[in-house]
């Protein structure tokens, strides 16, 4: 017997579909041993994590709330992704567009009315991240650079902006001596519209952006034609360093709202931490979710919820947070075996001591061995 | 194609009825809070006077795992003798592991789950928690919140600590006996007061017994990152240190000092185990269940007021872990020696003048002590500390 690995002409709709859904089931299982070995017990630890994440009004703010950094940043990170431009730098351009959100909060006056606030640094946010992206764009635009590297390094540059910011340049004089930045003013904060901030208006507004720009544009188009093949994007009159760089400069822009949002929703105070891992967690929703922005809102609340639930899961039972982030790693895991399933699939052929068994039991006296192997298999 | 358009819309669809289902169970429970979650609470109140056998919930988070052999379990283990004391039938131990406390959003949705299982006090067991600690105090007057290690507090908000600088400056001493190279390693976490008290105190302890030795710091700016304090460490012992001493919450330092076959002297909590038994010498530690008792106990009683904490080791919140075998008979006697001066002086002794700064100007004259203000606010190091390039 022997394994052959085949591409598959179409990856139809349900079948694609229920592939999805197995995995999932199959990393929950995985999990659910996991944890049975560890001696606890998965279906109430799974029924915690749902209570603890949908089960009460807090905890679907709480879960919302984790999920609408995580939502923008995806939807950022889609565009670059659409263009096969790898930007893993969404942590880095969240940091930035903070940086800048809490610049532009601390020029204006004391006296500024609120809706100024959050517009002014909305838009710093913005160029924030677009520019810290154009960086990799550029050099990956020109000379061809590697973005992936590009970008993964650049988080950790912004990161030590952000704590050069806190201990030496911005350290607020007033902290008694701790080394932290002063926090955003009170009219800088976001107002809550049903117990969450209204960060989750503009997630959903830069959805319905993302998804229109993406699919019903002109430009949306020229991303995509970018994305499959560069040079025939390039014969068909696009110019794709164009193209390239101001996708890529949306990107980062979108990216850095997210930095907005969550300072303004929930810190108040930069801080190196203010991406919180949501610019790596991201690449995992964006991809999940086939970079389609409607359904980045389900992966993201599910991603949230996870981590949410985690906590109602620990409140519980007593079983230690990190064994969410096993299950949040075996359900990747099983996303990305499921994708190849889609576009693949397993032939089982028969290798010659199994023709030959074959020959015997029919009896005949003659080996046909022209006849190709496992073709009535396959 | 078509079905996996129609899916998702499906699934988009489930999702907005989800978030509309939960936004008006949400905000039935805003409006309720204006004026019937009041009686609502009170009358639990009355309930639970009513019937003492009501168990009191207690919150707990910590920013790292507890079992880390450091911070988190001094604290962990704390709450235990604490729970253990007044009682394992009246308390309900709510602990969240592994909160960032430099992440705002996470401290504060982990602080609000515990709000919402009903936490009647809440303990933030970092000082990165501080601020997000007291904005979800101000929301929630009702429940009681306590911050370790900060310097906010309000009705409901109190803030505790303990002065980890006398047995620092007892394991000072250790060190400064210790070293032969006259060059100490002082894996360091964060740029603030509490961090520069201890190196500090620490360094002063050192130069007691042995003024020609230096105090070398390396800044990691983590409390809790094994890997980052362990190449820390190594440095330090590259650089010439042969007594390594640690602000950070795990064991990875006392790890290194196994391995290069140097000296550690610990922090947190006893953490001598069989791995590290050539290296660890001693460790300035917490006691936290004698503090938490306090406060359990005036839960149970009503008696709970807020207030600012900061206990000594007279007060058993904080001590000297017992010295292993490597530390030499005459030293530990040396050491042993000095406990009763300091818990009778606790800080004045430690930081008694004449204190220079390592640039030479004098800070405290002698005859005088470093008052409390000045010890809360301490962003300077004496004379002996120098910071590694």
């Amino acid at each position: 017997m022997r394994l052959r690995i085949a591409k598959k002409e179409t990856a139809g709709g349900w079948r694609a579909a229920a592939i999805r859904i197995i995995s999932v089931l199959v990393a929950l299982l995985f999990s659910g041993l996991i944890m049975a070995a560890m001696g606890f017990d998965p279906i109430a630890a799974y029924l915690a994590i749902a209570k603890g994440s949908f089960g009460s009004a807090r905890g679907l703010i709480n879960t919302v709330t984790v999920a609408i950094p995580l939502l923008i940043v995806a939807l950022g990170l889609s565009i670059s992704f659409s263009m096969r431009f790898w930007n893993i730098g969404g942590e880095g351009q969240m940091v930035m567009g903070a940086i800048f959100a809490t610049y532009a909060a601390h020029q204006l006056p004391e006296t500024t009315p609120a809706v100024l606030y959050w517009v002014t640094m909305a838009l710093a946010a913005m160029i924030g991240g677009g520019l810290y992206a154009l960086i990799p764009g550029l050099f990956r635009a020109y000379s061809g650079t590697n973005e992936t590297l590009f970008t993964l390094m650049l988080n950790y540059v912004a990161i030590k902006v952000a704590v050069f910011l806190r201990l030496v340049l911005w350290k607020d004089p007033a902290a008694k001596g701790f080394p932290q930045i002063k926090a955003i003013p009170e009219a800088a904060h976001l107002p809550k519209i049903f117990g969450v901030h209204i960060g989750w208006i503009i997630a959903l507004v830069v959805t319905v952006f993302v998804a229109i720009y993406l699919k019903y544009t002109k430009r949306g188009y020229e991303t995509r034609v970018v994305g499959e093949s560069e040079r025939t994007a390039h014969y068909a009159g696009i110019n794709v360093r164009r193209v390239l760089v101001g996708g890529v400069a949306l990107s980062g822009a979108i990216v850095g709202l997210a930095g907005f949002a969550k300072l303004s929703g929930v810190s108040h105070v930069l801080s190196e931490s203010i991406g919180g891992g949501n610019g790596f967690s991201a690449v995992i929703v964006a991809w999940l979710a086939q970079l389609n922005a409607p359904v980045m809102i389900l992966i993201a609340l599910l991603f949230a919820a996870m981590e949410q639930g985690a906590m109602g899961m620990e409140l519980a039972l007593k079983i230690p947070v990190s064994v969410s982030d096993v299950i949040k790693g075996l359900i990747l895991f099983s996303a990305l075996a499921s994708e190849f399933f889609i576009s693949y699939h397993v032939v089982i052929e028969k290798g010659p001591r199994a023709l030959l068994r074959q020959y015997r039991r029919s009896g005949r006296k003659e080996l046909q061995a022209d006849t190709p192997e496992g073709e009535d298999q396959a | 194609m078509r079905i996996r358009k129609i899916l998702t819309l499906a699934l988009a669809m489930m999702l907005v009825l989800g978030l509309v289902a939960g936004c008006a169970q949400s905000s039935a429970t805003t409006t309720a809070a204006a004026g019937e979650t009041t009686t609502a609470a009170a009358a639990e109140t009355t309930t639970a006077a009513a019937a003492p056998a009501e168990k009191i919930k207690v919150g707990v988070i910590y920013i790292s795992p507890k079992n880390d052999g450091g911070w988190s379990q001094a604290h962990a283990d704390g709450f235990a003798a604490a729970v253990a004391a007044v009682g394992a039938d009246k308390i309900d131990l709510k602990e969240i592991e592994n909160v960032n406390d430099a992440d705002a959003q996470q401290t504060e949705t982990a602080l609000n789950q515990l709000v919402a299982d009903g936490c009647q006090i809440v303990f933030a067991t970092s000082f990165g928690y501080m601020e997000t600690t007291a904005k979800v105090a101000s929301e929630n007057p009702d429940v009681k919140f306590e911050h370790c290690s900060g310097y906010m507090s309000a009705d409901n908000f109190a803030n505790y600590f303990a002065q980890i600088e006398q047995p620092r400056f007892l394991a000072g001493i250790v060190a400064g006996r210790m070293t032969k190279s006259n060059t100490i390693g002082y894996v360091a976490a964060m740029q603030i007061p509490e961090v520069y008290r201890g190196i500090n105190a620490f360094t002063l302890g050192v130069r007691s017994v042995n003024p020609d030795a230096v105090v070398k710091v390396t800044w990691t700016n983590t409390w809790f990152n094994p890997q980052l304090e362990k190449e820390a460490a190594i440095s330090l012992i590259d650089s010439g240190a042969d007594v390594l001493a640690q602000h950070q919450d795990s064991t990875a330092v006392q790890q290194a000092a196994q391995e290069k076959g140097v000296f550690g002297i610990g922090y947190d909590n006893p953490m001598y185990s069989e791995a590290i038994k050539d290296a660890y010498l001693t460790a300035p530690v917490f006691k936290w269940g004698a503090y938490y008792e306090q406060r359990l106990a005036a839960m149970l009683d009503s008696s709970w007021t807020t207030g600012a904490y900061w206990g000594g080791m007279n007060d058993g919140v904080v001590a000297l872990d017992t010295m292993t075998a490597l530390v030499p008979a005459d030293v530990q006697t040396e050491v042993n020696a000095l406990v009763d001066t300091m818990k009778a002086k606790g800080n004045d002794f430690v930081f008694a003048g004449p204190i220079n700064d390592n640039t030479g100007a004098e800070r405290v004259a002698a005859g005088s002590s470093l008052s409390a203000d000045d010890q809360f606010a301490m962003d300077w190091f004496v004379e002996g500390v120098v910071e590694a390039k």
